[in-house]
């Protein structure tokens, strides 16, 4: 059998000593993803600390009027937050399109980001996979790829990255708070996952004993609306096959403001910079947007089974843009 | 015949106080109109229509009432009673497999073949042995030596053969589950690979025509001149559809508890049939059924994956003796796509020729399929092309390769389910191409005797099912043209399909006896894997011996019990309710106090008919032309499947059908990887199952059906006819939605596509 040690800390200082002070130790949050994959053997920490019931499951408010996400806030609870709602429905929505009721009632915010691939590759240790074991190959590439990158993949990995509210998250320019054993440091969400390169190994920047303290999401922008949307073969409980969140505002049919994400396409979050860039300062209408999100996906390197992704990425894009425009210049 | 949607609870009363909590059933799950008749529950006995119900016509009287119908008129039969064991499994009394734990009890572990085939050349369980509270590690060199038998599944840790990925190789004993796993994970094996094949393909130089498919029947048929009739045919369909493998995944996992004593194997397994399974191991283990007892007391789910025996029993049996100590074994649900076997993806061209005004002079149904290199099994998808329409001519066939995959095995309605998409679809295809409304194709080529065979039908109301369902859905107001409602993003679509499903009879045995209280004691090995099969056998018992339902105990789940065939194909009810409704007679004529029958001579003796249910499935979808996401809204279906014996739990399977066929239509797919040979989806989180959100409006009802030549419970069987044709309406209301046909399932949206 294997066996682990358990403990829960007190305070995020004694959680990240306890991670210096353990060989292979691993924060645990809500556990919906790592007790998984302790179940499969793709894990096998030695020590956990249990850093659901720290001080950090408050949503408060900022000094600049954004709100600061505790790191151990539920996800159901934060997608009910009445300020999130308010302020930031894409936030509330990505959260909502995740999962399933029971597991947002038990998964925490720091743990959603921390989420590992649902490649079946990398969940089976039967297989070669490089981002359980680097160096034995990618088992995906030239398997069942339906689900898996066309952006920003490299030979190493296809990979995606499974989190809704991670995209959400990259596109409202949030910050991730982190304590390490070097003290603290802020993260840009959109920048706090990676892609494979060579190392696929390595999901995020976080350095070893990191901790999540806290996600930090500016004011909304004034007059901006934002909405997230998905597309997944069942209803519910299923991982984007690719996911837009966008945030726009529209003044004298000018966009004044874009920011644009995409899921389901690649390692992280996609921010769609390229795509911001066509979009801001041009005339809000269905052929900017379809100018947008070409500029964007016209980088994608699909490989093979997943080629409806792009066409796919683009419809999403391209309807979610419309549909905040309509509702910035009612609004509504 | 009786439009049957709104139980009568009236019936309920003559059961007695115990069934006053049965008090509201309907059949919509969203109609409040038509599910609140709540029945009294007085308590005092029945009066109401007794002796109404005794028609013996095959006749087509569609009584349109909705309310106050008069089914259940004898005794308790037809009331939607409640499951007995309910209670049971709410408070999780109720015991299941693995939860029989007799003292001493140890636990075992399988480990699979991680190579696509080959062969085991080392294994070395030094390390894992040497763990603390290991016990042992099985191989092919040291686990008991069994008799071969027919079922190649069954033929485990016996030789160095691995014949797919995830073949069961060794298995781990301990004195824990987690010690177990571990053990097996610490086992080092080597294996000299072979090349292996896991692609389907129609060319394959491997392909051939067996001679029989599942269920005995002929693997090819041809009825006059097909080459002929087809090319003659003013209007002409060709057309291929695909599936791609599909998984039973039921809830309860494959699990056995076995121990010995004194040379007696007892086994709790997780199985839709005692009997079968203790034949199985008496077989296997060279040893009396009577030195056996197998015990399937509850049963989470199997949809045909328990109905043949699987290897947990046969490993949690061989672990025991090794051992010398009581041995649980769980399947992991990762590993059970390998071994429980799955629904074998086909290939299936369908070419219809018509006249003009629809009636169809050929019908030709060709699958291409696969099995493994263990045993043959093919699924007999040709079959409703045999059964459905009549025809000038016919060819209906299958070939098979056998591949190094998991063996194929039986899921919810083998054969029917994906030849009935096949064929239905390829009816709906006939329709456009001649602008005819497709409920009104369908009854053109409606007949009264079985194309195949011309054996004249028992009983066929498939015209009453689609006229029928028809009204209820609203059907006529459609307008036929394709993509023509579109409401935002959404595009609506309505579609129709046929269902149908052979009425299938095996001998059984039952006893009862008359108890000094007045009490009535009934034996039979029936199982109920989550069906309501107890409490219906309770009541033919109870109608039979004119007693209250809550006089009659009984007992089933146990191969001790009198020996019955297992639950599948739709036959149980039929088959067990036959032998309950015969001891009972027989007790009643006799007047003694015991009573034990056997059907074998009745079954044989039964005269030459066809005998099938129908139904009719009505499916409105909505497709997301922003993403290509399919959603049904509605899904209407109307069976007439002879007499429905318990208006709750039939209702239940029938739409527990019709969701599975839902899956099938929309989510549910598998792949095998090419290279590692093995499924790609084992869990329940990547095998989509539909969801609650999946199913908004979902509705069922059935035409009561009487028909006097088939067994005295009158019951056709209910299992299976709801995952059948249900693919078929939700594709063609997609067709209907978008103009665009897609003939390969799921419909998921990386095969529907943008569609705006």
């Amino acid at each position: 059998m294997k066996t682990f040690t358990f403990e829960r800390a007190a305070t995020p200082d004694q959680a990240v000593d306890a991670f210096t002070a353990h060989e292979r130790a691993r924060y645990l949050g809500g556990g919906t993803n790592l007790v998984d994959l302790m179940k499969l053997g793709v894990e096998s920490p030695e020590h956990l600390i249990d850093v659901s019931g720290l001080p950090l499951d408050e949503v408060e408010r900022t000094p600049e009027g954004g709100w600061r996400v505790g790191a151990a806030v539920r996800n159901s609870d934060l997608a009910a937050h009445p300020g999130v709602r308010h302020d930031h429905p894409v936030l509330s929505q990505a959260l909502l399109a995740g999962a399933s009721g029971q597991l947002r009632n038990v998964a925490t915010t720091g743990g959603n980001l921390l989420q590992r691939t649902r490649c079946p590759y990398f969940q089976d240790t039967s297989t070669p996979c490089n981002k359980r074991e680097p160096g034995t190959g990618c088992s995906a590439r030239g398997g069942a790829h339906r689900d898996m990158a066309v952006l920003g993949h490299s030979p190493h990995c296809v990979a995606t990255h499974p989190s809704d509210m991670a995209v959400a998250l990259a596109a409202l320019d949030a910050q991730v708070e982190v304590l390490g054993p070097e003290g603290r440091r802020t993260v840009p969400a959109a920048d706090f996952h990676r892609l494979p390169g060579d190392t696929p190994q390595q999901d995020t920047v976080l350095r070893p004993g990191e901790l999540v303290l806290a996600v930090s999401v500016p004011p909304p922008h004034e007059g901006a609306r934002s909405a997230y949307r998905k597309a997944r073969d069942r209803a519910s409980y299923a991982f984007a096959l690719a996911s837009v969140a966008a945030v726009l505002a529209v003044r004298e049919g000018t966009v004044t403001h874009a920011a644009l994400a995409f899921g389901g396409l690649a390692h992280r979050p996609w921010r769609a910079r390229a795509a911001e860039e066509v979009l801001v300062g041009s005339a809000a209408n269905a052929h900017t947007f379809a100018r947008a999100a070409d500029a964007e996906l016209g980088a994608a390197r699909p490989l093979g089974d997943n080629e409806f992704k792009v066409p796919l990425a683009r419809s999403l894009a391209v309807n979610l843009l419309t549909t905040l425009a309509d509702r910035s210049e009612q609004g509504a | 015949m009786a439009v049957h949607d709104t139980p009568d609870n009236s019936r309920t009363t003559d059961t007695g106080s115990a069934m006053s909590a049965d008090s509201v059933a309907g059949t919509s799950s969203t109609g409040a109109a038509e599910s609140a008749t709540t029945g009294n529950a007085t308590g005092k006995s029945a009066t109401t229509g007794n002796t109404t119900r005794k028609s013996t016509t095959t006749g087509s009287t569609v009584m349109a009432s909705t309310t106050g119908s008069d089914s259940g008129a004898d005794g308790s039969l037809g009331a939607p009673v409640s499951r007995r064991e309910g209670a049971a499994k709410t408070a999780g009394e109720a015991r299941y497999a693995a939860e029989y734990t007799p003292e001493g009890c140890v636990y075992a572990w399988p480990v699979p073949a991680t190579v696509p085939r080959g062969r085991v050349t080392s294994m070395d369980a030094s390390d894992a042995l040497a763990l603390p509270g290991a016990l042992a590690v099985l191989t092919h060199e040291n686990a008991p030596r069994l008799t071969e038998p027919d079922d190649g599944i069954l033929y485990v840790l016996q030789n160095d053969r691995v014949p797919h990925r995830g073949w069961y190789v060794a298995l781990a004993v301990a004195e824990t589950q987690e010690t177990a796993r571990a053990v097996a994970e610490a086992v080092r094996i080597s294996y000299e690979e072979e090349p292996h094949d896991v692609r389907l393909m129609t060319d394959h130089p491997e392909m051939y025509h067996p001679e029989k498919a599942n269920g005995g029947v002929p693997g090819d048929r041809e009825r006059g001149d097909f080459d002929r009739e087809f090319a003659a045919a003013p209007h002409r369909v060709d057309a291929t559809y695909t599936l791609t493998p599909l998984h039973n995944h039921p809830m309860e996992p494959h699990a056995a508890t076995a121990f010995w004593r004194d040379g007696h194997l007892t086994a709790y397994d997780s199985s839709q049939g005692a009997t079968t399974v203790r034949e199985a191991l008496a077989t296997l283990f060279a040893m009396g059924e009577e030195q056996i007892t197998v015990v399937s007391e509850h049963v989470g789910g199997g949809f045909g994956s328990k109905g043949t025996p699987r290897p947990q029993v046969v490993l949690a049996a061989m672990a025991a003796r090794h051992v010398e100590r009581p041995v649980k074994l769980v399947l992991p649900r990762r590993e059970l796509p390998a071994v429980v076997g799955h629904r074998a993806p086909t290939i299936q061209r369908m070419r219809l020729g018509a006249r003009a005004d629809g009636v169809l002079t050929a019908v030709g149904h060709d699958v291409v399929t696969y099995t493994s290199t263990v045993k043959e099994f093919v699924e007999q998808a040709a079959s409703p092309s045999r059964v459905m329409y009549g025809s000038d001519a016919s060819r209906t066939g299958h070939r098979v390769v056998a591949l190094d995959v998991p063996t194929p095995s039986w899921m919810r309605a083998p054969g029917e389910a994906p030849g009935m998409y096949a064929l239905e679809s390829a009816m709906d295809e006939l329709a456009v191409e001649l602008d005819l409304d497709p409920v009104e194709l369908r009854l053109r080529n409606d007949t009264q005797t079985e194309p195949d065979t011309g054996r004249p039908f028992s009983s066929r109301h498939l015209a009453d099912c689609l006229r029928e369902g028809a009204r209820r859905f609203g059907w006529y107001e459609r307008d036929p043209r394709p993509r023509m409602r579109r409401e935002g993003d959404l595009l609506t679509g309505t579609g129709v399909a046929s269902s149908a499903y052979p009425v299938l009879v095996a001998p059984s045995t039952a006893s009862v006896e008359a108890l000094s209280d007045g009490t009535f004691h009934v034996r039979v090995n029936a199982t109920d894997i989550g069906t309501g099969a107890r409490t219906v056998l309770a009541q033919v018992a109870a109608d039979t011996l004119g007693a209250p339902l809550a006089s009659v105990r009984i007992d089933i789940g146990d191969s001790d019990l009198p020996r019955a065939p297992l639950a599948g194909g739709s036959s149980g009810t039929a088959s067990w309710g036959w032998a309950v409704h015969k001891a009972c007679s027989e007790l009643l004529a006799s007047g003694g106090t015991k009573a034990t029958a056997d059907t074998t001579e009745d079954v044989q003796g039964q005269q030459d008919y066809a005998r099938h249910a129908f139904g009719a499935h009505f499916a409105e979808v909505q497709a997301d032309t922003v993403t290509g996401e399919v959603r049904v809204s509605r899904l209407l279906s109307v069976f007439a499947a002879g007499r429905i014996l318990n208006a709750r739990t039939a209702r239940s399977q029938f739409i527990g059908g019709m969701v599975m066929g839902l899956g099938m239509a929309l989510t549910e797919h598998s792949v095998i990887d090419p290279a590692t040979g093995g499924f790609v989806e084992r869990d329940l989180a990547s095998y989509h199952v539909p969801a609650c959100a999946d199913v908004p409006d979902i509705d069922a009802h059935w035409i009561e059906e009487d028909d006097p030549h088939l067994n005295p419970v009158g019951g056709k069987g209910i299992g299976e006819i709801g995952i059948v044709g249900t693919a078929a309406a939700i594709a063609n209301a997609l067709y209907h939605a978008t103009g665009v046909r897609h003939r390969d399932l799921p419909l998921t949206p990386d095969r529907v596509g943008v569609l705006s």
